[in-house]
């Protein structure tokens, strides 16, 4: 288990040291994005219509912030992340397009993501769940907001962060997904449990 | 009873809530951090710790996910105005909404609007219960979407007993894997009816996780499905690792001859609830949370 501390713009090649189980620490400039948004910027993307931020080495956020606006500047008060897999649809065009290099969530992605993840060079990283204090502290500025119309939960944040993390590398950029890892050996381990208990597998 | 005072108990209840995880919680992460050998494991149990003290020194909700609000009421029957608590606990939830804030999570199901204040149909949801005497004791448990998501009630076969209901419990772990921001704490209910089980097993959640059932045979199956559930490896977050679960409370009802209804509710990591008493002539002891206002 190593730790990095990467700066945006982060490169292919930067993103390709990393392996699953290390950690990670992003500095600069990183984006919300849930279900909606992942939409929108998709749809803009095959119009060829430019978004409203080049998302090229950047890190893309699964949250829906708690925000509020004091003396018209934008606070985030807390950003913990939420379950990715709803943007499992979404994630391989997302990452193909943007060139995003990070991909910062909750509770793992699928095959799909993780093959884009392996072809286009990025990663998954892990930020505990319900961790919105932590996030929100590492938020040191609300650079600015795109999309609100579609509501403060999904619209697109623009956060300058400083040392946001510790992001566990869940996914990498050669195949690997600790979260598949974990699955199949859940499986196993039931096997064992079931016969501890005196229970007959099915 | 005046209701200004339930209103002002109770938005305190929601404010220490919030914030404030109870020390039970607190003790059980921290021993789990010690303990736990997957490195990737620690160091989910290591933000979570900082978090929780960041949202103490910061005074601001330990998760973005404030829940849904839910009380539980037992009233003394000799207390008087017990009529217009409901209101009060309603009003409690749209100031504690704008004031500490919580996040708006109250939304019609058919409309999909969001009430934006927290309240709505049923919600606040408010158990009742009648005992005797002239004090009113108000829990609050803000329920996180997460660990709500993946509770589950199932009808087991009879014949099977006790054994299909370990098998329930490890499945509905094993099935919940990451998403319920382990590690949780799970409530199990057997017995009633689907709506009994899953409404005991949510309500077992309020224990402390250092209070066994007083039924010693009970306790002893709580203390089996524990370590049967941490040895699934799911771990912190789901990334791997020895602490999935930190405590299984059970609790029952008789069942119909034909019928073992089972229900397993998840909490996650961040076990939010606060309980107060108030007493007949208004003084107020806050029982869960004695160190903070």
């Amino acid at each position: 288990m190593a730790v990095y501390h990467l700066k945006t713009p982060i490169s292919e090649e930067e993103i390709r040291k990393l392996k699953v189980n290390d950690v990670v620490y992003v500095t600069g400039t990183i984006v919300t994005a849930r279900d909606q948004a992942h939409r929108r910027a998709l749809e803009y993307f095959k119009e060829g219509k430019k978004l409203p931020i080049n998302l090229e080495g950047l890190a893309v956020f699964h949250c829906g912030p708690v925000v509020s606006k004091e003396e018209n500047k934008w606070v985030a008060i807390a950003a913990g992340p939420t379950t990715s897999t709803r943007m499992d649809i979404f994630e391989d065009e997302f990452i193909k397009n943007f060139k995003v290099r990070v991909v910062i969530g909750k509770g793992g992605m699928g095959r799909k993501t993780t093959d884009a993840m392996a072809k286009y060079g990025a990663i998954y990283g892990a930020f505990t769940g319900g961790a919105a204090i932590l996030a929100a502290k590492a938020i040191k500025n609300v650079k600015g907001v795109e999309w609100l119309d579609l509501g403060t939960p999904e619209a697109l944040w623009i956060f300058e962060v400083e040392d946001f993390g510790p992001l566990a590398v869940a996914i990498d950029a050669h195949g690997n997904n600790l979260f598949t890892d974990v699955q199949k050996k859940v499986e196993e381990n039931k096997q064992k449990i079931y016969r501890k208990l005196g229970l007959s597998s099915s | 009873m005046e209701t200004k005072v339930v209103e002002e108990v109770a938005f305190n209840l929601l404010k220490q809530a919030v914030i404030y995880l109870p020390e039970d919680v607190k003790k059980a992460l921290k021993r789990a951090y010690n303990e736990e050998t997957s490195e990737t494991g620690k160091t989910q149990l290591k933000a979570i710790l900082d978090n929780i003290e960041l949202a103490e020194k910061y005074k601001a909700p330990v998760c973005q996910d404030t829940g849904t609000i839910i009380f539980y009421a037992k009233a003394g029957a000799d207390v008087k105005n017990l009529d217009k608590v409901e209101q009060a606990l309603i009003n409690a939830t749209k100031r504690a909404t704008k004031e500490i804030p919580l996040r708006p999570n109250s939304v019609d199901p058919f409309t999909q609007k969001n009430s934006g204040d927290n309240t709505g149909r049923y919600i606040p949801f408010i158990h009742w219960e009648i005992v005797p005497g002239n004090t009113l004791e108000l829990t609050v448990m803000t329920k996180g979407g997460g660990s709500e998501n993946v509770c589950v009630t199932g009808m087991l076969v009879p014949g099977e007993g006790v054994k299909g209901l370990k098998k329930f419990v490890v499945d509905a772990v094993v099935k919940a894997g990451a998403q319920p921001c382990p590690p949780n704490i799970l409530g199990v209910a057997v017995g009633g009816g689907t709506d009994i089980a899953i409404t005991l097993a949510k309500k077992t959640l309020l224990r402390p996780l250092d209070a066994h059932n007083p039924n010693p045979e009970i306790a002893k199956l709580e203390e089996e499905i524990l370590e049967a559930v941490n040895m699934t490896g799911i771990g912190p977050m789901g990334l791997g690792g020895k602490t999935t679960v930190l405590g299984v409370h059970i609790d029952y009802a008789f069942r119909h001859p034909a019928s073992f209804p089972a229900a397993v509710a998840f909490n996650c990591w961040a076990a939010r609830r606060a309980s107060a008493r108030i007493s007949s002539d208004e003084k107020v002891e806050y029982l869960t949370h004695k160190n903070v206002r």
